[in-house]
């Protein structure tokens, strides 16, 4: 690597290396030449647009994607999916580097500071209640697919002017499977791994009969359909992912918010496993990028936004161990990148200016047409 | 309480060395912010458990810093004292429990975005530190060895990917014998160059008898103490209202006999070793679950705590992913199913970390390293004089390949 004096310039680089490598990879151009004049795009009315954002809980790293070297492990996101996308080489995340907090965050647009390990909801208002009042849409039209219980609060703050009735229905795959098979789960243990951030802490999987009313009611499901199908995949995300697919079929919401966290198993420190959380979740964003263009619902009307929420340490810090976690907060696990794809969104294009990762939800208010008034950043004028 | 406040009777439940040092250079600590105090004092507790590498360290650290005048100390710390604390870090008694203290500083530092702050204001310190008070050379070269892929029979995939670029592949290594070369040439130099803790032999599964000049620590002898420390954590985890931070807390507070790994019942007793090992696997995240995260975590502690000499690496088979409640489970009945090729790459990788953090330590361009797939007939090495970036058709076993390296 260079030697790169400021953090600042470690990012830049990063952008540049990213860049590169997507032109090289992909016959990509860069953004800043591209412009097109807003009335040459063809997008959805905001009334019928829709929105899926896909994050990743546990980043991956440059060098296991983007770089030369690891491009072998996301073939799906450099020949399907980033051909048809604007792509965002450098998106700074300048909070807490914890997974639950991070993401809500990145849910509300301000850099919420609770405990990651708390089950509490997020101070600021979410993206899902500034979506349902000022648009003044039901709570069916934003759903949220999180990966553990730990994020069971994500879909709705404690702010007192929204709060309490305003937020995204939220669906735990994990809970609601553990209540589908709460007579016999040994079949389904693979599906009910959890919170790999502290491996020795599993909280408990309790499901209940409001997750099985909505399996049925919500998801139609009958629960052995659900359980036989649960019995071919064989990750937490494959779950979720089939799970969110469920409710693009039966729900159609208009803002529908998945988290991904397979690839966080780096933290118990084995590089094999987390190559396949990379990998697998390579091969699930390509599902769901077909599901939204065969889906009728959303197919020609539908903006797929994905992000990590954050990095994960460079092998170059002797603080950190590498990949296995995100703890020094040093640059590169502070940096990720941003791909949009659908509509509205210029095809094939990379930008490398700096992007907060707060900008997620003025972005999605500018799409949908809400304002976010109190999320910190600002809308990412390229993909508007 | 702030460090002005210290006063040697403080230290009364420090172990004997760690409360000498301490209270020799109170002065120096009563000068230094509150920011920073408590992470020497984490250290320095453990003072009488630390290697000599480490010790010497600590020691020419608080000499250094004694000699600076008043105004001087003022202007190296002042980016710690800048640091915002609360009220709640204050009233703490960190003299008493400084791993908890710095516990809760980093969790502070994170909510109050100071954590960037905090971060260069320690990178500055531990540069200023260097050059004031260079680390030593080490009397000899180092050498660093990694064994990866045991039982693994074929393998298509390039190996030392990360590491080609540095050193010399060899495609056609004569394996007979392999592992006892190494074993034979890492006895060698502990005994010609007899150091404390200068030595080391890790295995990520059962360890071969060695020479005792060598410092051993194996996956497999410590699987007692593992299954102790699982029981232990399951018991906690099933408490009410425990959560990861308090179990991190206990964790952090275990000994050897809590584990029982109390070693003195007819064999030598070494605390400093064996509280090595209990940090590895309370310390480590997943050193307690995969053989092959243990030896690459005890490797790296060992390289950045101990500084060795020597060093071999022989990662061995972990088991396959399970869900995290049966892989902490201590009640199955039934042996683990094993993932052969999942512990090749994960050895493979772990390998480029071993030699990244051995190129961290005083001598590292003088350093050797060599990697080798178990059984099988390639091996990488790194050495001063080996040209890089190349691929050797020679035939040559392993104590050849060592000689042209070193």
């Amino acid at each position: 690597m260079q030697n790169l004096s400021s953090a600042r310039q470690v990012s830049q680089f990063v952008a540049r290396t990213r860049r590169d490598f997507l032109r090289d990879a992909a016959g990509l151009a860069l953004g800043s030449a591209l412009f097109r004049p807003p009335w040459a795009r063809a997008a959805a009315s905001p009334r019928k647009r829709k929105i899926v954002v896909v994050t990743f809980g546990g980043g991956a790293r440059d060098q296991e994607t983007f770089m030369l070297e690891g491009q072998e492990n996301i073939p799906h996101l450099m020949s399907e999916l980033i051909p048809q996308a604007s792509f965002f080489t450098q998106v700074i995340n300048r909070g807490i580097l914890g997974h639950y907090v991070a993401t809500a965050s990145l849910a509300t647009g301000v850099y919420e500071t609770f405990n990651n390990f708390a089950a509490v909801s997020p101070e600021s208002p979410t993206v899902f209640e500034y979506f349902r009042k000022d648009l003044k849409r039901p709570s069916s039209d934003a759903w949220v697919v999180a990966p553990s219980n730990g994020f069971n609060r994500i879909g709705e703050s404690s702010h007192r002017s929204y709060g309490p009735g305003f937020g995204a229905r939220v669906i735990l795959p994990k809970r609601l499977l553990s209540a589908a098979t709460s007579q016999g789960a040994r079949d389904y243990q693979h599906l009910l791994r959890d919170n790999y951030e502290t491996p020795y802490f599993t909280p408990e999987l309790i499901g209940n009969e409001f997750e099985l009313q909505q399996l049925e009611t919500i998801l139609k499901l009958s629960v052995d359909d659900f359980k036989t199908h649960a019995q071919t995949l064989s990750s937490p995300d494959e779950l979720s992912v089939y799970i969110a697919r469920q409710l693009m079929r039966q729900v159609a919401p208009t803002l529908l918010w998945i988290t991904l966290h397979d690839i966080d198993v780096a933290h118990a420190g084995a590089y094999s496993l987390y190559i396949d959380g990379i990998r697998r979740s390579d091969r699930l964003c390509a599902e769901l990028w077909k599901a939204i263009q065969t889906e009728p619902e959303y197919a020609g009307n539908t903006t797929l936004l994905i992000l990590p929420d954050f990095g994960r340490d460079s092998d170059d810090d002797a603080g950190g161990n590498g990949f296995q976690h995100h703890r020094t907060g040093d640059t590169l696990s502070r940096t990720t990148w941003l791909l949009a794809a659908g509509a509205g969104i210029r095809q094939g294009v990379v930008f490398d200016r700096a992007v907060d990762s707060m900008d997620l939800v003025p972005t999605l208010g500018a799409i949908l047409g809400f304002n976010a008034s109190l999320a910190q950043g600002k809308p990412i004028h390229e993909v508007l | 309480m702030l460090p002005s406040d210290l006063k040697p009777e403080k230290f009364d439940g420090y172990p004997t060395e760690g409360r000498k040092i301490v209270v020799s250079y109170l002065p120096t600590l009563r000068q230094l912010p509150l920011s920073f105090v408590p992470a020497l004092l984490r250290e320095l507790i453990s003072y009488d458990f630390k290697f000599p590498a480490e010790r010497k360290a600590h020691e020419r650290e608080l000499e250094y810093l004694s000699l600076l005048s008043a105004s001087q100390l003022r202007e190296c710390f002042q980016g710690f004292a800048q640091i915002r604390l609360s009220k709640q870090l204050e009233d703490f008694d960190w003299v008493q429990s400084p791993t908890q203290f710095v516990e809760h500083l980093s969790a502070h530092l994170w909510s109050t975005h100071q954590l960037d702050a905090f971060r260069q204001v320690s990178n500055d310190y531990a540069d200023r530190l260097r050059a004031a008070v260079p680390p030593e050379p080490p009397p000899i070269p180092r050498l660093g060895i990694s064994v990866i892929g045991q039982g693994v029979a074929s393998h298509g995939d390039p190996l030392f990917r990360k590491l080609r670029t540095h050193g010399a592949y060899y495609a056609h290594i004569n394996p007979e014998n392999g592992l006892g070369y190494l074993l034979d040439a890492v006895a060698a130099r502990a005994k010609a160059h007899p150091a404390p803790y200068g030595h080391w032999y890790i295995d990520g599964g059962e360890s071969f008898e060695c020479d005792p000049a060598l410092t051993r620590v194996s996956y497999k002898a410590l699987e007692p103490a593992r299954t102790a420390l699982l029981r232990k954590m399951q018991e906690q985890i099933d408490r009410p209202g425990m959560g990861p931070e308090a179990l991190r807390t206990i964790l952090a507070q275990m000994r050897p006999s809590d584990l029982g790994m109390d070693r003195s019942a007819g064999n030598p007793h070494d605390e400093v070793l064996e509280r090595f090992e209990v940090s590895v696997l309370t310390e480590g995240s997943g050193t307690q679950i995969f053989s092959t995260v243990f030896a690459q975590w005890a490797a790296r502690e060992a390289l950045r705590r101990a500084q060795p000499l020597t060093l071999l690496v022989r990662f061995a088979p972990r088991q396959r992913q399970r869900p995290m409640n049966e892989m902490l489970s201590v009640d199955a009945k039934v042996a683990p199913e094993l993932d052969f090729v999942g512990s090749l790459v994960d050895g493979d990788f772990a390998a480029y970390y071993n030699w990244l953090n051995q190129q961290r330590l005083p001598g590292a361009e003088k350093a050797s390293f060599l990697v080798w797939f178990e059984g099988h007939n390639q091996a990488l090495a790194i050495g001063p004089s080996t040209p890089r970036g190349t691929e050797s058709t020679s035939v040559a076993d392993l104590r050849q390949v060592l000689s042209w390296t070193l």
